[in-house]
């Protein structure tokens, strides 16, 4: 038994993303065709060549229905899933093993997510018939419990603490101010960061992600066709993906400081990838931001920073797109919102740009000195109880 | 000898100043407090905390369970079940309500003493009226219960009847029709010229079957929605000077159905051994009831007194007390409702949602809330054992303040909790001020009405600070 991966097998010939927000013109149809069109515009591939699609969406409807519909697709194999907020990289991890497997010879994974129509603030749920007794809270409300926990084992006091993840949003909006398609394209003040209104915790409305639309989508052919496509293939170095026990919320001995299913898809996909360093060897890494104290804990659950050194590094600038490693040069999901079956592979369509040096003035300067690797990584659920993505793209095949 | 065995009365936390309803709408309000239950109780949640710290204290196993209110949360389906699952009673305890008026309750502990096996009699009430009115100020909410039986070495009987009296007599001094958020009450004057004559027979009667005269009463209680008939009954009936009870009008207010039990257990929270307590009860009639306090009253051990919940915790505006009475209907958060508990899964899930059971792993001794058929420790498959949590206490390990979620009451105040020997749970806090909750307090579970969705009112335990 092992995690083996499939390393340099297949790559990534095409990729295509919407502008995320308040796209109240756009349908969830509109949306999936937009991204689709660009994905093949940029592959050399012809639509009628994909040979089959992996749809993820949580919310936006169900079957590959949502996605042949609109695209008028012929008599073609079309997967839905979805895997909480790493739905799209499960559609791309999905996609990547039909084309590894020989299955197919061309395969497109495409998310989509239409959150703003439903008039919530926050997410909808989606509960299966019950009895009644789950705690009904939000996520920005599980989420927020990292803070004290991580606060009160590192030392940290509330100041201290409201001020590292003011950093972490400070620097992902400075990102995506850069960046074209993110749902909020300003520079926010770090005053405006730490005096926002609360809503869970210490959380306050600018240490969460917000709530957008988007679409994003990648064309996958076998290693050896990329060539035939594209001069510039991203190959595909690692795939992980976790569903965890779910033990947090039940065992005394998990203390919100941690995700142990990050950790545990981190040393498997640096694993499949051979990675030994990753703060060393990746150029970039997006990671699942989606409220300010997951990406101080995920600094360190994917071992870019020492076990409660994280907000050190935080403060120290180590992240920022000029740092020693760049975290979510896009903006994250703090700029882009967080439509659920489109961040994963909207946050591989940044490493796409960035290792291919195509991400204009938020290019960042250690892919030109010659790091080849990015990262992408997504979690869903909550402390303690989460599913976990790790992947890794690379510029080059290994030698 | 048949009497009661254990008892236990709940106020809730919160308490409304009297003054607030003057200050917000001009009209003389009166001095004082009343009790008010929160949001997320109903007068079923309420008689189970009062049930549970029965049960605490007792040996027995009640047979049947009578339960008592005038304010049902539910009509056509029993209420008392979801009290007897809240207690993890065993199936074959029947479990019935008496419904409607508050003479209801005397009717439940009377037929608790009568019913010849272990019986728990649970009374109940929220009590309020239209805003500005005379029953939203005077009224209060809690509930009592009493276990009766004939009494063994280890549940001695505590209090015995020695005489009981009714009078009964149609007429009509306050009435509600289904559905009517409020009552109704005949002119004033009436309703004491009906009543004193029937009280004073029941009690009367009750003198003449124990053969005493009314000086001999140590503590005479008289309760009943009538108030001023109440005080004029207790004036005239004869009784020594400082043998009257407080009415605990000033503090927590008429609890109604629960009232005259909720007397009787603060008198007996005090009483000496051979002590004789008076209760009559005026509600559509007298029901007169004579107590002798048996010598092993002095060997009880309480759980929790009522004199120590009268003076009440938490203070509630007077707005956010409409709001939590249906009279003011309050922007909803921009969230999706809640959905309703589902009746199979509900069912399925019987020991856990109301007696709060979880289960131990008989490999590694691991606690799993919710049970879990495999442990979250060692792996091992179908091999637990259930085990009740509900009266053990907790401790915070860590808390958020939810400002987005649902809620009746926002904001709602989470906890991920850890048991004393083990085990973990994240759910709600109730009764609690967020400002002041921290990491490493004591908690306990109390039993609640989360929410009603769909027409469906999902009980569920919280936790709450340990005041104790």
């Amino acid at each position: 038994m092992a995690s083996n991966g499939i390393r340099d097998r297949v790559a990534i010939v095409g990729m295509g993303c919407t502008p995320f927000g308040e796209r109240w013109d756009k349908s969830v149809n509109d949306l999936l065709i937009d991204a689709t069109k660009d994905a093949v515009a940029s592959s050399g591939v012809a639509f009628e060549q994909i040979d089959a699609f992996w749809l993820g969406t949580l919310y936006s409807g169900q079957s590959g229905l949502t996605l042949s519909r609109p695209l008028k697709i012929d008599y073609k194999p079309v997967s839905r899933l979805e895997n909480f907020c790493a739905t799209g990289s499960e559609a791309f991890r999905n996609a990547c093993y039909a084309v590894a497997s020989g299955a197919y010879d061309v395969a497109m994974a495409i998310g989509v997510e239409k959150l703003k129509d439903s008039g919530f603030s926050g997410l909808p749920g989606i509960a299966a018939p019950g009895d009644g007794t789950k705690a009904g809270l939000t996520a920005p409300a599980t989420f927020s419990l990292l803070a004290p926990a991580y606060a009160k084992k590192f030392g940290l006091d509330d100041a201290l603490m409201k001020d590292v993840m003011t950093r972490i949003a400070w620097k992902n909006h400075k990102n995506g101010a850069l960046n074209p398609r993110a749902q909020f394209r300003k520079e926010v003040p770090k005053e405006t960061i730490a005096c926002s209104p609360l809503v869970a915790g210490s959380l306050g409305i600018f240490d969460c992600s917000g709530v957008s639309d988007g679409a994003a989508a990648a064309v996958i052919v076998r290693a050896e066709d990329a060539h035939r496509y594209t001069d510039r293939p991203l190959y595909v170095k690692a795939l992980s993906f976790i569903a965890g026990p779910a033990a947090g919320p039940i065992d005394p001995e998990y203390d919100y400081t941690t995700f142990p299913e990050v950790v545990a898809s981190a040393a498997d996909a640096y694993h499949q990838a051979g990675i030994k360093d990753p703060r060393a060897e990746l150029a970039m890494a997006e990671v699942h931001d989606c409220f300010t104290p997951t990406e101080l804990v995920l600094m360190e659950d994917l071992g870019f920073a020492g076990r409660g050194m994280g907000w050190k590094e935080v403060l120290a600038g180590t992240f920022d797109l000029d740092g020693e490693l760049a975290v979510n040069p896009d903006g994250g999901l703090k700029s882009f919102g967080h439509p659920i079956g489109a961040s994963g592979l909207r946050m591989l369509f940044e490493c796409w740009l960035q290792l291919r040096g195509e991400a204009g003035g938020r290019q960042i300067a250690s892919v030109a000195r010659g790091r080849k690797l990015a990262l992408t990584h997504n979690l869903g659920g909550a402390p303690g109880e989460c599913v976990s993505f790790v992947g890794v793209v690379g510029s080059e095949p290994s030698a | 000898m048949t009497g009661i065995v254990a008892y236990g009365g709940y106020v809730p936390y919160f308490r409304l100043e009297r003054g607030s309803i003057a200050a917000a709408l001009g009209v003389p309000a009166g001095k004082g407090t009343r009790s008010v239950a929160s949001y997320d109780e109903d007068t079923t949640s309420m008689g189970v905390e009062a049930a549970r710290t029965v049960m605490r204290g007792s040996a027995v196993t009640p047979e049947a369970v009578y339960f008592a209110t005038a304010d049902p949360a539910y009509l056509d389906k029993t209420n008392a079940t979801a009290i007897h699952a809240a207690l993890d009673l065993p199936s074959q305890t029947a479990a019935v309500d008496m419904l409607g008026a508050v003479r209801s309750g005397a009717g439940a502990l009377r037929a608790a003493l009568d019913a010849g096996r272990p019986t728990l009699a649970v009374l109940s009430d929220i009590r309020t009226g239209q805003p500005g009115g005379p029953d939203e100020r005077d009224g209060g909410d809690g509930a009592v219960a009493f276990l009766c039986g004939r009494g063994d070495e280890a549940a001695p009987v505590l209090a015995e009847p020695i005489a009981w009296a009714s009078a009964s007599a149609e007429f009509l001094d306050r009435w509600r029709l289904p559905g009517a958020r409020a009552s109704r009450q005949w002119e004033e004057r009436f309703g004491e010229h009906a009543y004193l004559p029937l009280g004073g027979a029941a009690l009367t009667e009750a003198l003449k079957q124990a053969g005493i005269e009314a000086a001999r009463i140590d503590r005479l209680i008289v309760a009943g929605p009538h108030a001023r008939a109440g005080r004029r009954l207790a004036a005239a009936a004869g009784a020594r000077q400082g043998a009257i009870a407080d009415d605990l009008a000033d503090r927590i207010g008429n609890t109604g159905t629960a009232h005259a039990g909720l007397m009787l257990a603060d008198a007996l929270d005090r009483a000496k051994p051979d002590e004789l307590i008076a209760v009559v009860s005026l509600a559509d009639g007298a029901d007169a009831v004579i107590w002798r306090i048996t010598p092993a009253m002095a060997s009880r051990r309480p759980f929790a007194s009522v004199d120590a919940q009268l003076a009440g915790g938490g203070k509630v505006s007077y707005p956010t007390f409409l709001t939590w009475r249906g009279f003011l209907e309050r922007e909803p958060p921009r969230r999706p409702d809640p959905e309703r508990p589902a009746a199979p899964p509900s069912f399925r899930a019987e020991s856990w949602k109301f007696a709060f059971t979880g289960s131990r792993c008989q490999g590694c001794g691991a606690r799993h809330l919710p049970p879990q058929r495999v442990c979250v420790k060692c792996h091992a498959v179908d091999r637990m054992t259930p085990e009740r949590l509900a009266d053990v206490a907790a401790t915070i390990a860590t808390f958020t303040v939810d400002r987005l979620a649902y809620s009746m009451s926002p904001p709602v105040v989470a906890a991920v909790i850890d048991f004393d020997g083990g085990g973990r749970f994240q759910c709600e806090l109730t009764d609690v001020d967020p400002s002041t909750v921290k990491i490493g307090d004591k908690v306990e579970m109390t039993f609640r009405r989360l929410f009603t969705a769909g027409g469906v009112h999902n009980y569920f335990w919280k936790a709450r600070p340990v005041r104790r």
